[in-house]
């Protein structure tokens, strides 16, 4: 393809489109209405469906449902769109369903002010649903990683039969770069585990805990069940407290012992370093400036950047934070996944943020003060 | 040849779990019935249900079964269809379902997915105690109307033919021919609502004396008819659908991709900043100078800033180019500033101050440009366009500024534009790059006052 110029959320679009997404709901919301505008362009090329919804909650129930007709779904929105996905997320879950939930950050709460950008829906992901069971969710800095983290995000959602979040912002979706799509490497695709048939179906099947249950589509080779009731591995209504627990347990299990697995993270360590910025998103990049500004002024930095955030990739947050005295945390917020660096981080490591929720960007200047107190 | 069905309930989970006179215990027998009748494979068949009593009788059937959120359960059925059209989905729903999802049921008759809707119509929330719902009778008592509704009913039919429902008819749990009209319901193509209207034994029948007679009563004091209320077949759509993309979808993506062709003079990581208003082609000729820029070998990043209501008022471009990767992408001081027009002077106005010696400022000579530590330089960009073409001011305005920096040759400006544009505005936009290239002659540039 080449050098293109493209904006954030196209490029969503076309790794949704390498990912084989045939199946897009969403209701327009700034900064993530391009995101529908362009599936409508391009889903139905390979016989896919793009559709308006009529709100966000049915572009969830659309998609959920096609999701378990068997195709590969995804759905687009902003801060008010996700509290309206609030009690959807909770059905994805419970129902193990595979799906791609893109939210193009804006400045909030509430309608906020729709055309600018910020971080503060990090630890809304993590606790969207009722119930409080773990999460994925990719976090993408560039137009580039836009494209390749929302095929991962598919690949993920598939693995592990999981709703997948895209934590993107209006920073980088409606902001438009020189990029090779072409050039990004990528995994090969994976698809959801099917039950063969003539073998009984059973639809939350599982050995161990963690196992991921295999999957058959509505209208396939087997009846199919699918509730939003607490179940039992037929996806039969139950209240057995036994089973309820196990079946919570293997919700959890199966992204809990996965965290290693889904860690996607970018580590800079520098020898002798005492202080280490970790980051995510937009916000990363500032960060990147920021490190090459205080290395040229002979300081020792490392920095950590998580496209990972959910789970939380404690292995490298944890040996980023070794050795080190000082964690400094910039985000478009007023203090997020700080609280995850805190949790994590040893005695002896000061965790600093730096936060601010004004729509600007944190600056590499700002992050600097924060490294050089 | 498939074995003849005799019923597509299982007993293997005991019998239904209603109160007994419960109106959803005939719903659900008459949905047998229906689909005895029809004799479809139980996997081509999906019940979904919505939450309330009504929605603890899929596990019953020996079909495939969806139960999800509370008045969501339209949104499903639709899914399942526009996913996989051939599927028979039938949606069962309660009053309570179908006022909390009321914007599912407007939008499936409206948009004519082929699901059939089964209202289970008892006139109360029986699962959450018998409070009052869309379809409560005036007058009628309920936990949560215990002097009487005052709230009007709705009609859930007159509501689903005025959205434009294919197919919509209203029946009772008493009618002889409840599984017949349900079997009518499941044939259609189309959208089909059948409003069962019927007795929560529970709740709602013993607290308004609502046995099998009262509800004929009830059915004239609404001037509600049974049986069929509109028969208007239209295509279904995903038939719709289809057939629309292959008439509208004929363009052929258009090359987007930018080979390097020519070379630049830019160093370092450059931000220029043009400042107009709506109207003026401000961020699709930023996305043409920094689409040029890519092809003289340059990294780009282009941010805008306008007003939601895009036809009016300022509209700002930010371009930063760079040899190497761009990180931060907001410019703190720009380099080149351009101004085009007052309202975009206006929105910029208050960073102009501070800018230094190493910035230039473009502007139309007509603007009031405040005190500057950059050097201004003076252009008759309005004057220009009025000769060239409105819509190319600020073509012009950058054709300029590439000449006064040299950044990379106008040449590649005139390119992109080519490459770009429709052939009757890139003729327009080529006269206005060497226009704009024209407007700077290299000693007369004024600088700072
Ligand atoms: C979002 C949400 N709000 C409220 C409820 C509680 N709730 C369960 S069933 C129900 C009403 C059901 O009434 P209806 O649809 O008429 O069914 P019926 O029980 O009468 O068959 C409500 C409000 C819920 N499950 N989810
Ligand atoms: S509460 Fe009402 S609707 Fe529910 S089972 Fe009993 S009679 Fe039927
Ligand atoms: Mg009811």
């Amino acid at each position: 393809m080449g050098r293109e110029f493209l904006e954030g959320n196209e490029a969503i679009a076309r790794g949704a489109m390498k990912a084989e997404c045939d199946f897009f709901a969403g209701y327009p919301i700034t900064p993530a209405s391009s995101i529908l505008h362009y599936m409508l362009q391009l889903a139905p090329q390979i016989g896919g469906v793009a559709i308006q919804a009529e709100d966000e909650i049915a572009s969830m129930g659309l998609c959920i449902a096609a999701a378990m007709a068997g195709r590969r779904a995804m759905t687009a929105t902003s801060g008010p769109g996700i509290s309206l996905y609030s009690e959807s997320v909770g059905l994805a879950q419970i129902g193990e369903t595979p799906m791609v939930i893109v939210n193009v950050q804006r400045q909030g709460p509430a309608t906020g002010s729709a055309t600018k950008g910020a971080e503060g829906d990090i630890q809304f992901t993590r606790w969207v649903t009722s119930g409080g069971l773990p999460i994925i969710a990719l976090s993408p800095a560039t137009v580039g990683e836009s494209y390749e983290l929302t095929y991962r995000a598919f690949n993920l959602a598939e693995q592990y039969r999981s709703p997948v979040f895209l934590l993107t912002s209006k920073e980088i979706g409606v902001t438009r770069e020189s990029v090779d799509l072409d050039e990004i490497e990528l995994p090969p695709l994976a698809r959801r585990k099917l039950v063969e048939p003539g073998k009984t179906y059973l639809p939350h099947a599982f050995e161990h805990s963690k196992d991921v249950p295999a999957f058959s589509e509505f209208g396939g080779d087997h009846v199919a069940r699918f509730t939003t009731s607490t179940h039992d591995q037929a996806g039969y209504l139950t209240s057995k407290p036994g089973v309820v627990q196990e079946m919570i347990d293997h919700y959890a299990a199966k992204i809990d012992t996965a965290a290693d697995d889904m860690a996607l993270v970018k580590e800079d360590r520098q020898d002798g370093a005492k202080t280490v910025i970790i980051s995510y998103g937009i916000t990363s990049r500032s960060a990147a400036v920021a490190v090459e500004q205080a290395r040229s002024r002979g300081l020792k930095v490392s920095s950590l950047v998580l496209q990972t955030l959910w789970p939380t990739p404690e292995r490298a947050v944890l040996s980023a934070l070794d050795g080190v005295t000082r964690a400094v945390v910039p985000e478009m917020n007023m203090g997020q996944y700080l609280l995850e660096i805190e949790r994590l981080a040893p005695p002896g490591v000061e965790v600093v943020g730096v936060n601010k929720m004004d729509t600007a960007l944190i600056s590499p200047a700002e992050i600097l003060q924060a490294v050089e107190p | 040849m498939v074995e003849h069905r005799t019923t597509y309930m299982t007993d293997a989970i005991g019998p239904l779990p209603y109160c007994p006179g419960c109106g959803h215990h005939f719903v659900i027998k008459a949905l047998d019935k229906a689909l005895v009748n029809l004799q479809l494979d139980p996997k081509e068949v999906v019940i979904v249900t919505d939450i309330g009593c009504i929605g603890l009788s899929d596990r019953y059937f020996v079909t495939n079964a969806f139960h999800g959120l509370h008045g969501r359960s339209i949104t499903y059925g639709c899914g399942l269809k526009l996913a996989r059209p051939e599927l028979t989905v039938i949606v069962l729903a309660g009053d309570g379902g179908c006022g909390i999802g009321g914007a599912h049921l407007l939008n499936v008759a409206r948009r004519n997915i082929g699901v059939t809707l089964i209202v289970a119509n008892n006139f109360n929330y029986g699962m959450t105690g018998g409070q009052h719902s869309v379809t409560t009778p005036v007058g009628g008592v309920t936990t949560t109307t215990p002097w009487g509704n005052v709230e009007g009913p709705m009609d859930l039919c007159g509501t689903a033919v005025a959205a434009g429902a294919a197919w919509v008819a209203r029946s009772t749990m008493f009618e002889k021919n409840l599984a017949d009209t349900m079997t009518d319901a499941i044939k259609q193509p189309g959208f089909a609502m059948l409003d069962v209207w019927e007795l929560c034994t529970a709740y709602y029948s013993p607290r308004n004396q609502l046995k099998k007679k009262d509800v004929d009563t009830l059915l004239d004091r609404y001037d509600c008819k049974l049986g069929v209320l509109a028969d208007n077949p239209r295509p279904e759509y995903s038939e719709s659908y289809r057939e629309a993309y292959k008439a509208g979808s004929t363009a052929t993506r258009t090359k987007t991709s930018i080979e390097q062709r020519f070379t630049s003079k830019v160093t370092k990581q450059t931000g220029i900043v043009i400042a107009g208003n709506a109207g003026q082609k401000i961020k699709s000729t930023a996305t043409l100078f920094a689409q040029a820029a890519m092809s003289a070998g340059l990294a780009a990043t282009q941010k805008d800033d306008y007003p939601i209501t895009v036809m009016t008022g300022h509209s700002l471009a930010e371009i930063i180019l760079s040899p190497q990767r761009i990180d931060y992408t907001a410019i703190e001081t720009p380099d080149h500033l351009v101004l085009i027009s007052a309202e975009g002077l206006e929105r910029i106005r208050s960073r102009i101050g501070d800018l230094p010696q190493t910035s230039t400022i473009y502007t139309d000579e007509n603007l009031d440009v405040p005190p500057t530590g950059a050097r201004v330089v003076r252009l008759p960009l309005a004057a220009t366009a009025a000769k060239i073409g409105r819509l190319s001011i600020a073509v012009i305005a950058l054709g300029a500024v590439l000449k006064d920096t040299g950044m990379f040759p106008t040449e590649a400006f005139a390119t992109a534009i080519t490459m770009f544009q429709g052939a009757k505005i890139a003729e327009v936009n080529l006269k206005a790059v060497e226009a704009g290239a024209s407007l700077v002659h290299p000693d007369e540039t004024s600088s700072a006052p």
